[in-house]
């Protein structure tokens, strides 16, 4: 397992999800913090290509092999594609958080959401 | 509960220092897990051994010249059939024939038994005990603080143990009082993995140079969350899941360690629950395709999963579920409802998983 990183061209949700803004659209996946506090990923539930999903509320569960958590989305959309990859290599959530365990793209219904999360020094700061 | 109000092991200190993750589990400070994480402990486990930090668990030492007698109240086995040395299952159950708790009991001389009890029930125990134990002559002592235990499980465990051990160990189901690298231990052939291996009982102060040693002899150590997943695929109990003051030793599947003749505490509902049947039976169960129950997740048409998880071994959901009697049978199909989502599963065989045969080409 890496050590705790919060890198900072990444938006975060103090529900330890973190948001890669690309014009009108979004990468999302969770923290280094929330995969720690989870240990080893072994299922990741994705939500299907066109559902909706609105800021604060969950959109899709991770387990580790201890429990199940759901994942909170940082910003509202439609999901128009979710990683696959994760299905057989669900680890990778744990591995590379930030990378290979990205969870879903979503089309953003209202880019200026983005303005209610955290910077990653607010979020990193936030976790001590 | 605060982490100030959490009693902690002999061994906490050294849990620390490994990394250990450590959470509250039964009004103790725990360790879940290690460094290299629960699925690597788990298979040290089955592929060698791992050590578990078990001192948590209760212990009450019975003694007297009614000692046996009165274990026959409270204990639903037959504790006249438990030679010296010898060890034996039990439940206490309440009048009603509900599950107090599930122990493991040693005789240790004639009238002089040991019995390991759940962290969680140990005061209840104690106390249902003392209530249950008039107009015998018989000393129920506390031994909590007189013990740590570790759980040396594994195939190469007795291995292990042994070399540092004064004498061979004792068999399997049997006890023994031994000196382990230097230190006084009873030695316990039984576990909770599904493995072969031994728990040693010791004095509190030589729980860290025993564990140490055990484990620079190659044992893993390990937390309570891979202790978990290997009794679950062994199909072994856990109080608080599968077993509850709700539920009987019938419905559990544990009539084998219920003997109604001895007239213990609870046996006219066993034997009512056993020659009249039961509504719900418990089983273990495999998840067909992906996903994992959790304890509590309904099964659809009736019944309740009460342990789930991701089977290390196995790479799939197990658990274990109460179903109306006349689904629980091996390969029915059933479905459970997983937080919204329905996920077929198939009652298997116990147990989920069972140590593969050892090869014959040496």
């Amino acid at each position: 397992m890496t050590d705790a990183n919060y890198p900072a061209e990444l938006l975060y949700h103090p529900d330890h999800d973190w948001a890669r803004l690309d014009g009108d659209s979004a990468i999302f996946g969770i923290t280094w913090f929330a995969q720690s506090e989870l240990g080893e990923v072994v299922f990741f539930d994705p939500p299907e290509v066109g559902t909706s999903v609105k800021a604060n509320e969950f959109y899709a569960e991770v387990e580790s092999v201890k429990a199940v958590s759901d994942v909170v989305a940082p910003l509202s959309g439609e999901i128009v594609e979710v990683n696959t990859a994760l299905a057989d290599n669900p680890e990778a959530i744990n591995d590379d958080p930030y990378g290979a365990g990205w969870m879903v793209k979503v089309k953003l219904s209202d880019v200026g959401e983005a303005d209610a999360l955290l910077d990653h020094e607010t979020y990193s700061n936030s976790l001590t | 509960m605060t982490s100030s109000t959490l009693k902690r092991t002999p061994l906490f200190e050294t849990h620390r220092q490994a990394g250990a993750k450590l959470v509250a589990f039964g009004g103790w400070e725990m360790p879940v897990q290690y460094g290299d994480g629960i699925r690597a402990e788990h298979l040290a486990v089955r592929n060698a051994a791992g050590v578990f930090d078990v001192s948590h668990m209760g212990e009450v030492e019975v003694r007297g010249a009614d000692a046996e007698s009165f274990l026959q109240r409270v204990y639903s086995n037959d504790v006249s059939k438990m030679a010296i040395g010898g060890a034996q299952y039990s439940l206490i159950c309440d009048e009603q024939g509900g599950v107090l708790d599930d122990v493991f009991c040693y005789r240790l001389e004639p009238g002089r038994f040991l019995t390991v009890t759940n962290a969680s029930n140990h005061d209840a125990d104690i106390a249902w005990m003392r209530a249950h134990a008039g107009g015998l002559d018989v000393e129920i002592a506390d031994a909590q603080d007189a013990y740590a235990m570790l759980a040396v499980q594994g195939p190469l465990a007795r291995e292990i143990v042994q070399a540092e051990a004064d004498h061979p160990l004792p068999a399997r189901m049997q006890a023994a009082a031994r000196v382990i690298h230097g230190r006084r231990a009873l030695v316990c052939g039984t576990g909770y993995s599904g493995e072969d291996g031994v728990e040693l009982l010791v004095e509190p102060e030589d729980a860290p140079a025993l564990w140490d040693e055990i484990v620079r002899r190659g044992a893993a150590p390990c937390g309570l969350a891979a202790r978990d997943t290997l009794r679950l695929e062994a199909c072994f109990h856990l109080y608080g899941n599968d077993l509850s003051a709700d539920r009987g030793p019938i419905e559990a599947g544990l009539g084998w360690a219920c003997a109604e003749d001895t007239g213990f505490i609870g046996s006219d509902a066993v034997r009512a629950a056993r020659s009249g049947g039961t509504s719900e039976r418990l089983v273990p169960f495999m998840l067909i395709g992906p996903g994992i129950a959790r304890q509590g997740n309904p099964v659809v048409g009736g019944g309740v999963v009460t342990s789930g998880t991701l089977s290390p071994s196995l790479d799939i959901g197990i658990g274990m579920a109460y179903l109306p009697t006349a689904r629980a049978v091996e390969g029915e199909r059933f479905e459970i409802d997983v937080r919204g989502r329905i996920r077929p599963a198939v009652v298997a065989r116990r147990p989920l998983y069972r140590h593969p045969p050892e090869e014959t080409d040496d």
